[in-house]
């Protein structure tokens, strides 16, 4: 009844109130340890947030392997390059405010244009940070990687997916930027769900609008979507954790099923999720698309539900695009 | 590769470089004089003495590494490169053309035998300090140099990285400032003060050698005891005068990033003709 796509294989209690709950950082935690298990150059940096990014497991795992590089966002970059450069693959773990946002010229420099294989880890990013206010809560993060050249972005929208994607890092050619989040959120996909760079995947089916976006936002997609249902609306919900490369196909072929699209991210929507999806749309089919996300401002301190609700990043903010869209088509 | 053991012999594989590089930048008609030109000694000790490293040797996992931080020197390093075998030397007269492998700022993807692109100043030292490490997790002893510009030490990347390898007693690591006393804007004292480097890495837990960096003997002594210090890291200290060689270049910051243009490229190759070398300059 919830028009699930089969091949998502998402958990059944996905709607349900009782869906267990998990942080994207989480699922880092666990793949960084299992990827370090399978392959000895894993390494991780970490730039005085050990535990909150969730690298500590790695740490109390692979003690030799683990470098503390103290409030130092710059040279945890630059140092990474060098690992990269002698067969290490490191993780770069600290808040995205930091990294990509404190150093992004390293990365350019040293990572991008030295082709490094590096994984950075933006933990933190969304308004849904919390407490902590504007000065933690990344919400540009996505653009600043994403106009890279040969960087991959990943945005996972679960703990699982974020498993799946430290995996899938580890695989890849060139620096990589992982997104996550601080807060518990659903954790809804499951081990089946497929996961791949460059993959989007068709969450749940829908004729008249799709719902295109990345992160923990997707979950609030689908029940935007299961609301929209009852009052006759019936959307597409297409996870896109790969926003670079970016699955040009599925975008296009959702543009001429729905002739309709909103984009759903934690992120400014410039330059963001919505940014990437829309040059593609451009470029093929050219149907309407409204942009859920941070329109041109910080955040501020409040709860996670709160900040989502009043900057307009949760499921009624995405029920009010997909009717405004509508209007458009 | 041949390796020179030589005062003279050094001196004129030196001199040689520089006036490959006069020749590239006159050809090139854009790019910096003063830096390469007072780093061609360091550079051919470097290549033809110091460095456990050669064009065969390009992927051995136990060669010397040199990661070059002030990118902007890269003529010198393509000069002695070039010299050195990794490629041919009529290359040298594509430096910043379009299609070139010899790019305005070092690209290790381009060039043989460089380890790593850097331009941006202040990244140099911390990609030394991650090879080094990779080296200290797999009980590798191969010997790692930065070669950093005095100016760049305004960049604060620079005393992270200053720290990191303090703090870690990182061994086999030598950083190499090339301390020309100039950068873009003036003098670097008049610019932002740098004083007293000494005292400063000292302070941060490595040990530092100063010497000369127009004299041999002395740029080689001070890369083997930096070898031989395995408690900690090694700076090197090298006082060098900004644009040697050429006499209306020397100690002038406004040769910084300016080429020569014909006629000052003439006289710069006169002079350095005038300097006793025998070899017969390349024409390129």
């Amino acid at each position: 009844m919830s028009n699930f796509s089969k091949d998502a294989h998402l958990s059944p209690s996905t709607l349900h109130k009782d869906v267990p709950m998990a942080a994207t950082r989480d699922g880092y935690g666990i793949g960084v340890v299992e990827t370090g298990k399978k392959d000895e150059s894993v390494v991780v940096l970490c730039a005085d947030l050990t535990e909150s990014t969730r690298s500590q497991g790695f740490k109390d795992a692979f003690p030799n392997r683990f470098i503390e590089m103290g409030v130092a966002e710059q040279n945890m970059a630059v140092v990474a390059t060098g690992l990269a450069l002698n067969g290490k693959i490191p993780f770069v773990a600290t808040y995205a405010v930091f990294s990509p946002g404190r150093n992004w010229d390293q990365i350019r420099i040293s990572a991008c244009y030295n082709e490094a294989h590096i994984i950075f880890i933006g933990a933190h990013a969304g308004i849904s940070v919390g407490p902590d206010g504007a000065t933690h809560q990344a919400m540009e993060d996505i653009a600043l990687t994403r106009t890279l050249p040969g960087m991959t972005v990943l945005v996972p929208c679960d703990a699982e997916e974020a498993r799946k994607a430290i995996h899938a890092a580890i695989t890849a050619k060139g620096p990589v930027y992982i997104r996550l989040g601080r807060n518990a959120t659903p954790k809804f996909t499951s081990e089946n769900t497929p996961f791949a760079i460059g993959k989007a995947q068709i969450f749940r089916e829908g004729t008249d609008v799709a719902i295109i976006g990345a992160g923990p936002i997707i979950h609030s997609a689908l029940v935007a979507a299961a609301e929209l249902e009852k009052q006759g609306i019936s959307c597409e919900v297409i996870n896109m954790p790969s926003i670079k490369p970016i699955d040009h196909d599925a975008i296009e072929k959702a543009a001429k099923k729905c002739k309709a699209i909103v984009t759903v991210e934690e992120h400014q929507i410039m330059g963001g999720v919505g940014s990437a999806i829309a040059e593609v749309v451009a470029q093929t089919v050219p149907v309407p698309i409204e942009f859920v996300g941070m329109h041109n401002s910080f955040g501020e301190s409040g709860t996670p539900d709160e900040l989502l609700k009043k900057y307009r990043m949760d499921a009624p903010a995405i029920e009010a695009a997909v009717k405004k869209v509508i209007k458009r088509k | 590769m041949q390796k020179l053991t030589t005062r003279e012999d050094l001196e004129r594989m030196a001199n040689t470089i520089r006036k490959d590089i006069i020749a590239m930048l006159v050809e090139a008609g854009s790019g910096h004089s003063a830096g390469p030109l007072d780093l061609a000694d360091i550079a051919t000790a470097l290549y033809f003495n110091v460095l456990n490293t050669s064009p065969d040797k390009k992927h051995d996992p136990d060669r010397d590494r040199l990661h070059i931080s002030c990118g902007h020197t890269a003529p010198v390093w393509y000069a002695v490169l070039a010299r050195a075998g990794y490629f041919p030397v009529e290359e040298l007269k594509t430096l910043r053309k379009l299609g070139t492998r010899l790019q305005g700022h070092v690209d290790r993807l381009t060039t043989p035998g460089i380890e790593s692109s850097a331009a941006s100043l202040g990244q140099g030292l911390g990609i030394a300090c991650g090879a080094a490490y990779a080296g200290k997790i797999n009980n590798q002893t191969y010997q790692t140099y930065a070669l950093l510009s005095d100016g760049e030490h305004d960049e604060g990347s620079t005393w992270e990285a200053v720290a990191f390898a303090g703090h870690y007693k990182l061994a086999h690591l030598t950083a190499i400032i090339d301390r020309n006393n100039i950068q873009i804007d003036g003098p670097t004292e008049s610019v932002m003060r740098k004083e007293n480097f000494k005292e400063k890495y000292e302070a941060f837990g490595w040990h530092v050698i100063e010497i000369d960096g127009h004299n041999f003997e002395e740029i080689i002594s001070a890369c083997n005891e930096a070898k031989a210090i395995v408690e900690q890291p090694v700076c090197i200290i090298a006082h060098t005068i900004a644009g040697k060689g050429v006499d209306f270049m020397e100690y002038q910051y406004q040769w910084h990033g300016n080429p020569p243009n014909k006629e000052q490229a003439q006289e710069a190759l006169k002079q350095l003709r005038s300097l006793g070398d025998k070899i017969t300059p390349s024409d390129i």
